[in-house]
């Protein structure tokens, strides 16, 4: 069990039109780690993430989470997975018309069948794990900062207390210690929830701070996979250029001076 | 990597919760899906044992710190036994992150509340009017201002936008204008007839086609149309901070988002107009011939001799002004426009009730002004 890839994907193929953006791309997760999903600008590190989810009809290819096809799943089927997995897109992706609290009792309204009292009281939980203030709750999402919307889409994510979560750049645009404050939190809610997290980003530190492994993307592909010291030995100009860049040695030099 | 989280899909067992040597005793799966079948309005125990839990996520771990917390209001100090560290690390972090007590509900509104509210709305009603009226007054110096300086007038943009809110509006225009035509004529007959007086339903067409029916319905579509076009276009604008760019780069959003669009529909409303009472005559000319035997010629010739070229001039006239409203109403609103997708719904909503509710009550004063005038 434990050596089971959590997700799978096989010959992926997708493309819009006439631009193919992965050709046949081969990723496994493992049960249980954090994976850094990172790829220049358009080597669809984003379109895979839907892909896996199953927002995104790919051309070929097989895409399997905990063992069951995520394409060929039936109405039925998909409803079920869905319930052992929470996505974060990019801003949070609130439902803008609904309170931080209406927004994390979303999902528990629609996948269970729970007393509203009970739906409060764990949402309520939720939006304190991912480190929101109580007053947040009755909010809406147009009166957070960027940040705070990030941390109430985590929250939201993790309602139905899910196997894997899938995080889409969650440190983009936040300041270096909030994108710490968010690193620091998934690694800490991978630690109580023991979540697998599928975290596509470009920073740096966290990379560094909490990916066990990380998969690079480019040409259509998984380039490499590894850990952040196996990625400085790949010999590829733009995998050098990514690890090896001045912003990658001053996130280095951070790491080590800890 | 030790997880904690439940790791096989089978069926989870079904929780329990009983009484036993005093304390206690937690049986079965407690997860999100089947905790619900609980019953915590348990007397309060010095001892919650867990040894016998299953699987455990943060709804059952809820289950527990609500049990202790019963317990500890009951003046007890409950102990949680047989917790694998996993489990305790869990529920520890629940207790640390549940909040202390529920938030009480608000208040009921009371009379002076609802008094007050009146009072804001009012207050909040006027000066949305005042500020509206303002915005009029700067787009139409803006307007004035670009006549007086041609070279400053974006031409594309306004040939653009009359392509939009003209051009393209032409086919539902016209055919809501024939069907118009053709159910005045229907409606007109069948009164008519009764006195014998058929031909008359030319006079019943051609006048109220002309004087009223073919601009006003035509306002109505470009308001539904271009009004909420325009609303929208200026409040993604709004929420996307290019009018804020803008700004930035010395360009007046006045002058090249709102003129532009504001001038091309006072030109184009007028002709859409024309385009109306054309349709609307022919579609009432054709039903009058089916229906009533009166022959194109015959229409024609009526038409020319009983109605005088005085109702075209007085329902085209009103064409500016509607276009106007339409326009400044459209803008105005994107402008309003704030951070969040639901106010650009509402906002877009608003526009069309608005222009269109403005519209109206102009061609009712109007009616008022020609009346007095006697035309």
């Amino acid at each position: 069990m434990a050596d089971d890839p959590i997700i799978s994907v096989r010959g992926l193929v997708t493309s819009f039109g006439k631009h193919t953006v992965h050709d046949g791309l081969d990723l496994d997760v493992r049960r249980g780690e954090i994976i850094g999903i990172v790829g220049g600008s358009g080597t669809g590190k984003s379109v895979l993430l839907r892909a896996v989810v199953g927002l995104l009809k790919p051309v070929a290819g097989q895409i399997t989470v905990f063992g069951e096809n995520v394409r060929d799943t039936n109405a039925e089927d998909y409803r079920r997975l869905r319930k052992r997995w929470g996505v974060m897109f990019q801003d949070g992706a609130l439902f803008s018309s609904l309170s931080v609290q209406q927004n994390v009792e979303a999902p528990i309204r629609e996948q269970l069948d729970m007393s509203a009292e009970t739906r409060a009281a764990l949402a309520a939980i939720k939006v304190r794990m991912v480190g929101l203030p109580d007053d947040a709750r009755p909010k809406m999402p147009s009166e957070l900062s960027g940040g705070m919307r990030k941390r109430a889409g985590f929250a939201r994510a993790i309602a139905l207390d899910p196997e894997i979560v899938f995080l889409d750049e969650p440190t983009a645009g936040l300041d270096p210690i909030g994108a710490a404050a968010f690193d620091e939190l998934t690694a800490q809610l991978r630690r109580a929830l023991g979540l697998t997290v599928f975290l596509v980003t470009h920073d740096l530190d966290s990379l560094h701070a909490i990916c066990d492994r990380i998969a690079v993307l480019a040409e259509g592909r998984v380039l490499a996979t590894g850990t952040m010291a196996e990625m400085q030995d790949v010999d590829h100009p733009w995998v050098q250029a990514y690890f090896k860049g001045p912003r990658a040695r001053a996130a280095l030099a951070q790491k080590e001076s800890l | 990597m030790e997880t904690s989280a439940p790791q096989t899909a089978q069926k989870p067992t079904r929780p329990q919760l009983m009484l036993a040597d005093g304390g206690l005793v937690l049986e079965g799966d407690f997860l999100m899906g089947t905790i619900e079948s609980l019953d915590l309005q348990q007397d309060a125990a010095e001892k919650i044992d867990i040894s016998r839990v299953g699987q455990l996520d943060t709804a059952g771990a809820w289950v527990v710190v609500t049990l202790e917390r019963r317990a500890q209001a009951a003046g007890l100090t409950p102990q949680i036994i047989g917790a694998t560290s996993l489990q305790s690390d869990l529920i520890a972090t629940i207790r640390r992150n549940m909040p202390d007590a529920d938030v009480s509900p608000p208040p009921t509104p009371t009379i002076s509340d609802r008094l007050e509210q009146i009072g804001r709305r009012t207050v909040a009603g006027l000066r949305s009017t005042m500020e509206m009226v303002g915005f009029l007054g700067r787009v139409v110096a803006t307007i004035i201002g670009l006549l007086l300086r041609p070279q400053r007038i974006r031409w594309t943009a306004i040939v653009h936008h009359m392509q939009q809110v003209g051009l393209n509006a032409v086919p539902i225009v016209s055919l809501m204008a024939f069907l118009i035509g053709v159910v005045l004529a229907f409606q007109g007959a069948a009164q008519l007839r009764q006195f014998g007086a058929e031909v008359f339903v030319v006079d019943l067409i051609a006048i109220s086609i002309l004087r009223e029916l073919g601009i006003l319905l035509t306002a109505i579509i470009v308001a539904g149309r271009s009004g909420s076009a325009f609303t929208a276009a200026i409040g993604s604008m709004k929420m996307r901070e290019e009018i804020d760019a803008m700004r930035t780069l010395g360009l007046d959003p006045i002058e090249v988002l709102v003129a532009p669009r504001v001038i091309a529909l006072i030109l184009m409303l007028p002709v859409l107009g024309v385009i109306a009472n054309f349709a609307g005559l022919f579609g009432g000319a054709l039903m009058s011939w089916i229906e009533l035997g009166v022959s194109p010629g015959v229409f024609q010739s009526r038409l020319i001799s009983n109605t005088d070229v005085s109702h075209f001039g007085v329902g085209l006239i009103k064409a500016p002004f509607f276009a106007l409203i339409i326009g400044i109403v459209g803008c105005y609103e994107g402008m309003q426009v704030k951070g969040n997708a639901e106010s650009l719904g509402s906002l877009t909503s608003t526009s069309v009730v608005l222009s269109i509710f403005l519209v109206i009550t102009a061609d009712a004063l109007f009616s008022i002004f020609f009346a007095i005038l006697g035309v």
